[in-house]
């Protein structure tokens, strides 16, 4: 069967969406985790896990398309990608159970809310470090043979995925000080803004690092983006990343509650657009490009049917629910 | 010891979807029932309806979370242990499971924070809207999961290029043979177990004397459903066991423990399977009724397991015994039912403290059903992942050794048995507290704090409650 169009870069896109928006929505729940810990009080962790208690299940939902997203469109990069980073999946889905229980069982379990304001914090953090340790792994490639992988369960664990890991830590916390910059007011928000610009520095340093090291791994990554004349084309990544910067970093030290927000998404795409033009078109670098990972004409197809009908109905309904909890947190709604 | 990467993986698939199964077998019915409950408050405007909904409300907020984590760990795990199963069938059962997060997952997680949160802040309907959204939902990803576990069991609209699977007709595919008789016979399971959970929390609240209103109203309401959805699951389960003989046979022939093959076959209460000498132990047997159930016809003929291959026969004991538990189940819940059904009509339902306290121990009843079942199925269908074309052995990922499984099963276990009884321990002060929190023990849990204000604001719009 031959559709008359070809439907890998349509899903290359959709993709792509679909991984951003996890990134953004759940990147800024899990946070305010991270931030979590930091809270000087009960009534503050009370309105810190309020900003996001309505939200946050719509927000991880988003992890799960991307991985059926990843079975359905590009099925041979899930088979090899996942066992790949069999330990940091396994953290991650484990960390994500307890950060997940903890919002019900933080307000009817108030003996233990110690426990598991921890489980929501630590949960959060170790949730977001996997991600990031994922994230290195699959920059940095993995053994292949034939269509498995052939490497070992340990393979993840090196220096460069360790770093990856981290930045996502400050990362993540960038979006979560944004979030909470926008959701809160007085002392809160203003500690939210220190928060951020350390977050900030953090991750301009992870992403100047990253930036360095990436092409130094691989040469194909250096000649994609060094070679005459595609600096030319690809500078405004880098300047528009230190841009992007330099506004966050100003909003965090002024009036406006939306700027901090937006900079960070606008420092994750630029990063995300940063690994795409690095990376593509592999899906597993460097052995299989995405049209040859791709699942059948057929399949992409009767997916993508329902996915162009549904997907606009999802955004729709996603944001009349966070319509409907618009403005600062209220004092009277969610738990307490 | 030497540690087996594929019966380990299979013990954590086992062990994750196993506990997983359990909070949908409970969300999918109390979905519905809140949705109900918010409707009829909605239309009659009893206060009765709204403390019921917002008491089971609560259940559901803490039972749908951990449906929702231990959720996500599922699709991972085609990923992480079973690799060669996902590269072999993406092709044809990914977007099944990608059509259950478009339709079902977005939908509940958008609604439910309406739900949970938003009683104050929107319209009336649009919060009995958010109940309904949420209640189809789950109904819409059961639809789903079971499709594509159906299709497992009976694979139908494939072809097989180079040893993957790639779709034909798409129809077929969701609709492969064994779906419809699964999926009816699933979903009435869930809202059994919902049902019997109701009724027994119901039984308790009134048998302890206060909120008995709340009580006869819960198991008033279930009652009802529980006699017509009892009866109907013995003849759904019933149809789903014709449709098993034609397309599993082998499954079949283990959930009986039948070894030769004959007509008017003795129907087997109970016996030792003993798998090597391929014989029953200590059997109790009711002549030519096996064949009467299992094939409608006194000569009916059961092929046995000997006439399969050693290699293609399931275990036999593990989904006989199952098998004969879930029957166990289904018939004390008719016993309930039937009992529950005369006293309601004698009028003493509500007033008969044994048949209360009879209801209570019933409660988890449906759980225990719906492991049963989901294991002799699941078993049944070794040593196949996709029935006859794909085998287990062959679907595990080839990078794990045991040593990697044994360190996550281990990891999975420690985590789920701190969590569930956590959770249970929750669930069970909400239903000690009663329905309505400004009374009873929740006043001490919370001392110091406001109630949860979401319910405040309801309750007190509700004028006469409590």
């Amino acid at each position: 069967m031959n559709p008359a169009v070809d439907l890998v870069p349509v899903w290359t896109l959709i993709l792509g969406i679909a991984v951003v928006f996890y990134v953004l929505l759940d990147g800024f729940d899990l946070g305010v985790g991270i931030l979590y810990g930091l809270a000087p009080s009960t009534a503050a962790r009370n309105t810190i896990m309020n900003s996001i208690a309505p939200i946050w299940d719509g927000n991880e939902t988003w992890l799960v398309l991307g991985g059926l997203g990843l079975l359905a469109a590009f099925p041979l990069a899930f088979a090899i990608i996942i066992p790949a980073v069999y330990f940091p999946i396994l953290v991650m889905l484990l960390a994500l159970v307890f950060r997940g229980v903890a919002f019900e069982f933080r307000f009817r379990d108030a003996q233990h809310k110690t426990f598991w304001d921890h489980a929501f914090n630590y949960g959060s953090g170790i949730a977001t470090f996997a991600q990031g340790v994922v994230l290195g792994s699959f920059i940095q490639g993995f053994q292949v043979s034939g269509r498995v992988f052939a490497g070992t369960s340990f393979d993840f664990l090196t220096p460069f995925s360790v770093l990856t890991g981290v930045a996502l830590l400050f990362g993540y916390a960038l979006l979560g000080a944004g979030w909470l910059i926008l959701k809160t007011e007085g002392p809160l928000q203003e500690s939210a803004r220190r928060q951020g610009g350390v977050c900030l520095i953090g991750v301009l340093a992870a992403i100047a690092v990253v930036s360095v090291w990436t092409p130094m791994m691989n040469p194909a990554v250096a000649s994609r983006w060094f070679a005459f004349p595609n600096i030319l084309f690809l500078a405004p990544v880098p300047i528009a990343t230190v841009v992007s910067a330099l506004i966050t970093w100003r909003a965090l030290h002024g009036r406006s509650e939306i700027v901090p927000f937006a900079g960070g998404v606008g420092l994750f795409v630029l990063s995300f657009s940063g690994i795409v033009v690095s990376l593509y078109p592999n899906i597993v670098p460097f052995h299989f490009t995405l049209r040859q990972a791709a699942a059948s004409d057929r399949t992409q197809a009767f997916l993508l049917i329902g996915t162009l009908v549904l997907l606009p109905v999802i955004l729709m309904y996603t944001s009349w629910s966070y319509w409907v909890f618009r403005g600062k947190v209220r004092r009277d709604i969610g738990y307490h | 010891m030497d540690l087996d990467p594929v019966f380990l993986s299979r013990l954590q698939f086992a062990w994750v979807i196993g506990w997983h199964i359990l909070l949908p077998a409970f969300t999918v019915g109390a979905a519905a029932f809140i949705a109900v409950l918010e409707g009829f408050n909605l239309a009659t405007g009893r206060g009765v309806y709204l403390r019921v909904s917002m008491f089971w409300i609560k259940i559901f907020s803490i039972a749908f979370g951990m449906g929702v984590v231990t959720g996500v760990v599922m699709p991972f795990q085609l990923g992480t242990n079973w690799s060669r199963y996902s590269d072999a069938t993406a092709n044809v059962l990914s977007p099944l499971f990608a059509y259950e997060g478009l339709t079902a997952f977005f939908l509940e997680a958008a609604f439910l924070g309406v739900l949970l949160f938003g009683r104050q802040l929107v319209p009336r309907w649009a919060h009995f809207f958010a109940a309904l959204m949420v209640s189809m939902g789950t109904l819409f990803s059961s639809f789903w999961i079971l499709s594509a576990n159906s299709w497992m069991q009976t694979p139908a609209g494939y072809e097989i290029i180079d040893g993957r699977f790639f779709p034909t007709d798409w129809f077929q595919v969701i609709f492969n043979p064994s779906f419809p008789s699964r999926l009816a016979h699933t979903v009435g399971a869930f809202f059994i177990t919902t049902g019997f959970v109701v009724l027994g929390v119901g039984a308790y609240l009134l048998r302890r004397g206060n909120f008995a209103e709340e009580g006869r109203t819960m198991m008033s309401m279930t009652l009802w459903l529980l006699s017509v959805l009892v009866p109907l699951q013995i003849f759904l389960g019933d149809h789903h066991g014709l449709n098993t003989l034609q397309y599993q046979p082998a499954k079949l022939a283990a959930i009986e423990s039948r070894w030769e093959t004959g007509r008017s076959i003795p129907l087997t209460l109970f016996a030792i399977p003993d798998e090597k000498a391929e014989r029953n132990d200590a059997a109790i047997e009711i002549p030519l009724l096996g064949s009467l159930i299992l094939t409608h016809k006194a000569d009916g003929e059961i092929t046995g397991l000997k006439d399969f291959p050693a290699d293609q026969r399931p275990p036999v004991a593990i989904p006989f015994f199952a098998f004969r538990i879930m029957v166990g189940c289904g018939m004390l819940m008719l016993g309930l039912v039937l009992f529950g059904g005369w006293l309601r009509w004698s009028r003493r339902l509500t007033t008969t403290p044994w048949f209360l306290l009879l209801c209570e121990f019933a409660t988890p009843i449906g759980f225990v059903a719906v492991i049963a079942g989901w294991i002799t199925t699941e078993v049944g269908r070794q040593p196949w992942t996709v029935y006859g074309l794909l085998r287990t052995s062959a679907s595990v990922s080839p990078s794990l050794t045991g040593r990697d499984v044994a360190i996550s099963l281990l990891s999975y276990m420690a985590v789920y048995l701190f969590m569930y009884p956590a959770g249970l321990l929750v669930v069970l002060r909400i239903v000690r507290a009663g329905p309505s929190s400004s009374t009873g023990t929740d006043a001490a849990i919370e001392a110091g704090r406001p109630q949860a204000p979401v319910l405040a604001g309801a309750s007190a719009s509700e004028g006469s409650a409590s």
